[in-house]
């Protein structure tokens, strides 16, 4: 157990995961940061992304996370997501129907104000490219 | 005495009764073992955030700097009250003690010169409160539940909520529900929203469970708990939309269990009641044939 680190993802509806993993990526607010066994105790916001959980130098599963924050102790990761779910189990067709709702929605907005998009768009973007690189 | 035909009507009558609520009963135990099981799903969460909320706020250097979320916008004058009830009644109490509840705390909070506003999440709350205090209503919504409740409608009030405190609507915000205790018993519960309860014994805990991890923030506290407070809120929202909707069908599936044994009581007495008309009528007809064949 010494290098290995506890992983649970957490949604409102469910406990996704609760695993024992050697690491994980996180997709934090200001960057990627994988965190190992022993790590720093931290709080990080989590930005509407790709989760890669590497078991044996490899990695085993990918999760996309949505709207969420990470707490991160010495032997275990805590991330609390609006929206988990495991890359695999993705239905294509709904990423598009909601990108393309995402997309119409900040179009007819007469308030927006270009280059800024709404969180909306910017998590179905995510989610269509961690579909993409998957 | 109630004559033969009067009986048979009203045996009838409790009879369609009795199939209606044991049919109502069947439907709610059903419906309780889903919302039941999506209510203790949502508890993880909920006790994750809530705790992770509390370690933020006893680590928080100083509280004046915090969030209004946190720290109230100075202000004690205007109070949200929103009064989590179900669309639909026949299920005992759960309702009215909701709303005699949402009445003593505005009576009170009237008795202290505080101005109330509210906001009714399901149709009966509404309707109890709507005769005396429709001025205060804000917001009604209805139809959260029919189909399993989501996340995203709890965000959204959530959102609509904080909207309005950012528009200095109200400055203090509470909601009442119903928590699930079984399918037989719920307990009422009055959580203070906005701005964030700190809890007192946060130090205490902090030193036991948790010693001096300080943690690392990543960006600056004030962002995290800029992010994480609406979070919060929508959490204890969801939370309770889900609490509120396991109770309301254990409420209902327990009034209406009572509803079909009452019935039964109800009809063994008429049926009781009809045999002994029934014989008192046989043995008086009896009477009449043997005296008038006497008479002959």
């Amino acid at each position: 157990m010494d290098d290995k680190i506890e992983l649970d993802i957490v949604t409102p509806v469910k406990l996704l995961l609760s695993t024992v993993v050697d690491m994980v990526v996180v997709p934090g607010g200001e960057g990627d940061f994988g965190v190992l066994a022993g790590h720093a105790p931290m709080i990080a916001n989590v930005r509407p992304g790709t989760l890669d959980i590497y078991t044996a130098d490899k990695i085993t599963d990918q999760v996309f996370v949505e709207g969420g924050i990470a707490e991160i102790t010495a032997e275990r990761c805590t991330v609390l997501a609006e929206m988990a779910v495991l890359i695999k189990d993705i239905d294509p067709v709904m990423v598009d129907q909601r990108l393309e709702k995402a997309e119409a929605a900040q179009a007819a907005d007469p308030d927006h104000v270009d280059g800024k998009d709404t969180d909306e768009l910017i998590a179905a973007r995510a989610m269509k490219a961690a579909l993409k690189a998957a | 005495m109630a004559n033969l035909k009067d009986l048979r009507l009203r045996i009838t009558s409790v009879k369609s009764t009795r199939k209606i609520t044991s049919a109502m009963k069947m439907v709610a135990a059903s419906k309780l073992r889903r919302a039941q099981a999506s209510a203790e799903q949502g508890r993880p969460y909920a006790e994750r955030m809530q705790r992770m909320v509390s370690e933020l706020v006893s680590n928080l250097p100083d509280i004046e700097s915090a969030p209004k979320l946190l720290s109230g916008d100075g202000k004690d004058d205007v109070h949200m009250i929103v009064a989590v009830t179900a669309d639909r009644g026949l299920c005992g109490g759960f309702n009215g003690s909701i709303i005699r509840e949402a009445r003593n705390m505005i009576i009170d909070l009237k008795g202290h010169g505080k101005t109330v506003k509210l906001l009714c999440v399901g149709r009966k709350g509404r309707d109890g409160l709507n005769r005396d205090y429709s001025d205060a209503i804000v917001d009604t919504l209805e139809g959260l539940t029919k189909t399993g409740v989501e996340f995203s409608s709890a965000r959204d009030i959530a959102h609509d909520l904080i909207e309005r405190f950012e528009a200095g609507e109200f400055d203090v915000c509470t909601i009442i529900f119903n928590r699930f205790k079984s399918a037989i018993s719920q307990e009422m519960m009055v959580q203070q929203l906005i701005p964030f309860p700190v809890p007192d014994d946060a130090g205490d805990d902090a030193e036991t469970d948790n010693q001096g991890a300080m943690y690392l923030m990543e960006p600056s506290e004030e962002e995290i708990l800029e992010d994480l407070l609406p979070r919060n809120l929508s959490v204890q929202m969801f939370r309770a939309l889900l609490e509120s909707n396991a109770s309301e069908h254990g409420a209902r599936m327990t009034a209406m269990d009572n509803a079909t044994r009452n019935a039964g009581d109800m009809l063994d007495d008429l049926t009781m009641t009809y045999n002994r008309t029934r014989q008192a009528v046989i043995t008086s007809e009896l009477i009449e044939i043997i005296s008038g064949a006497e008479a002959l």
